[in-house]
């Protein structure tokens, strides 16, 4: 269920600092993301396929994730057009669609998947180890990066624990469906889960104590932002400027 | 419970990601080294929880738990939402970056609000808690709702009716959170009662 299919790979965009990267990843996501004009959108979406391009995604994954990333976007094409108002109006057989509704669900298309393939192309390029310790060294509270680090770290373990309950209960004929019992179950299940958590976080404090631990992570791999890093930061930040430009004008 | 990218406007986007800072922020000071590791595994733990598909009439619902983080972990629960909101938008791709700020304020905010309303209920004994415990959960998803509708039509007047077709198919959803986290503070009162006073023992 976890699992990070893009973050192996040795590609350009593998190879960029991630640092660097979730610095060019916000720039460029916000200025899309803002942008009312369709050029704009369009071009981010350009620019965010080119990266996907560089990045050597495999298709299938990343055709899956997009198909998730616009169900919210399908609920946006069914009430939109309806209710959009606006002066201009389609008809489609009896129906009468709202231009202005059209037009403002095809521009969230078009950004969403612009912003989405961006963000697979240039943060799932690292592994979210190497994006904690990219946000360490862009200075965000150390706490912070602990606690994602952390959570990532056990996310795995965590469920396994919950299908190992959850399969324990299938084997007592525990089937599920819409009633209370089912309900409580679930509730003793999740409610067990946390308990095992917070048991096995109390035992990896200790461990992590004896071996020293005094709220920080020594980092092994030395990260430095060479030349062709600061060539792409550089780069990102020129295209989003000229988008927000562009939205602006 | 999230939005996705390219939707709200600017300045709600701004408004979203400043308060979302300042309460990180106040969450941060809320958790000290000793307990940051224990904080972790239980926002893993919820992590978890929300992936899992609980039936309901014909099809199935995943959970949201926003109402029962914030029962347990009090302030902290604007970081551990937020890191997990962050991890679901890199690993899944539900939300995203720029909408970080916004769907951690939709999230976390009800959570901060419902310990301070329901907290002390959830701490006496018996039918209290229990009641204390299900309107936790209701209350958090219909006010998540609520400030998602707001993100929404702040941003354009014609999303009031998105906003509320959203509002109606929430309802069904806020009742079953309600139900969940009964249950699941139920069996921690008595399985484990020290996880309830959580966030107490934590910032004293």
């Amino acid at each position: 269920m976890i699992s990070e299919p893009f973050a192996v790979g040795d590609s350009l965009l593998h190879r960029t600092d991630p640092a660097v990267k979730i610095i060019s990843a916000m720039a460029l996501a916000l200025s899309i993301a803002t942008s009312s004009s369709f050029q704009v959108a369009g071009a981010g979406l350009l620019v965010a396929a080119c990266c996907c391009y560089a990045a050597e995604l495999p298709l299938g994954p990343l055709a899956r994730r997009l198909a998730t990333v616009n169900i919210f976007i399908l609920l946006l094409w069914i009430t939109l057009p309806l209710t959009g108002g606006g002066g201009h109006m389609v008809r489609l057989g009896s129906l009468e669609l709202s231009g202005k509704g059209i037009a403002l669900a095809g521009l969230i298309s078009l950004k969403a998947n612009a912003v989405y393939l961006l963000l697979t192309a240039l943060l799932s390029t690292s592994t979210i180890a190497a994006i904690g310790h990219g946000l360490e060294r862009l200075h965000l509270p150390n706490k912070l990066t602990i606690l994602l680090l952390t959570t990532y770290r056990y996310l795995g373990r965590i469920e396994l624990e919950y299908k190992r309950l959850r399969r324990s209960a299938t084997l007592r004929c525990f089937h599920g469906s819409t009633n209370l019992h089912t309900y409580r179950t679930y509730g003793y299940l999740i409610g067990m889960t946390l308990i095992r958590s917070y048991e096995r976080s109390r035992r990896i404090h200790q461990a992590m104590i004896m071996r020293g631990f005094t709220g920080t992570f020594p980092v092994l791999i030395q990260q430095r932002t060479g030349t062709m890093d600061l060539l792409f930061l550089a780069l990102c930040v020129c295209i989003s400027l000229l988008f927000s430009f562009l939205t602006i004008r | 419970m999230h939005i996705s990218e390219g939707i709200l406007s600017l300045p709600i986007l701004a408004g979203g990601g400043a308060f979302a800072i300042i309460g990180t922020a106040i969450g941060l000071k809320h958790i000290d080294t000793d307990h940051i590791i224990e904080t972790s595994l239980l926002s893993s733990a919820f992590f978890v929880a929300s992936l899992v598909h609980i039936p309901l009439g014909p099809g199935s619902v995943h959970l949201v738990l926003n109402g029962l983080v914030g029962i347990l972990l009090g302030w902290a629960s604007v970081p551990a939402i937020a890191t997990a909101l962050f991890l679901q938008a890199l690993l899944f791709g539900f939300g995203g970056l720029t909408v970080l700020g916004v769907n951690t304020v939709v999230m976390a905010g009800p959570a901060v609000a419902v310990y301070y309303l329901f907290g002390p209920m959830i701490r006496k004994e018996g039918r209290t808690r229990m009641i204390g415990a299900f309107c936790a959960g209701m209350v958090a998803i219909l006010l998540s709702t609520c400030l998602l509708a707001l993100a929404l039509v702040g941003t354009d007047r014609s999303f009031l009716d998105t906003a509320r077709l959203l509002l109606a198919a929430q309802i069904p959803l806020m009742l079953l959170e309600g139900v969940i986290t009964m249950f699941v503070v139920s069996f921690l009162a008595r399985v484990q009662p020290e996880l309830l006073n959580f966030s107490s023992r934590v910032h004293p």
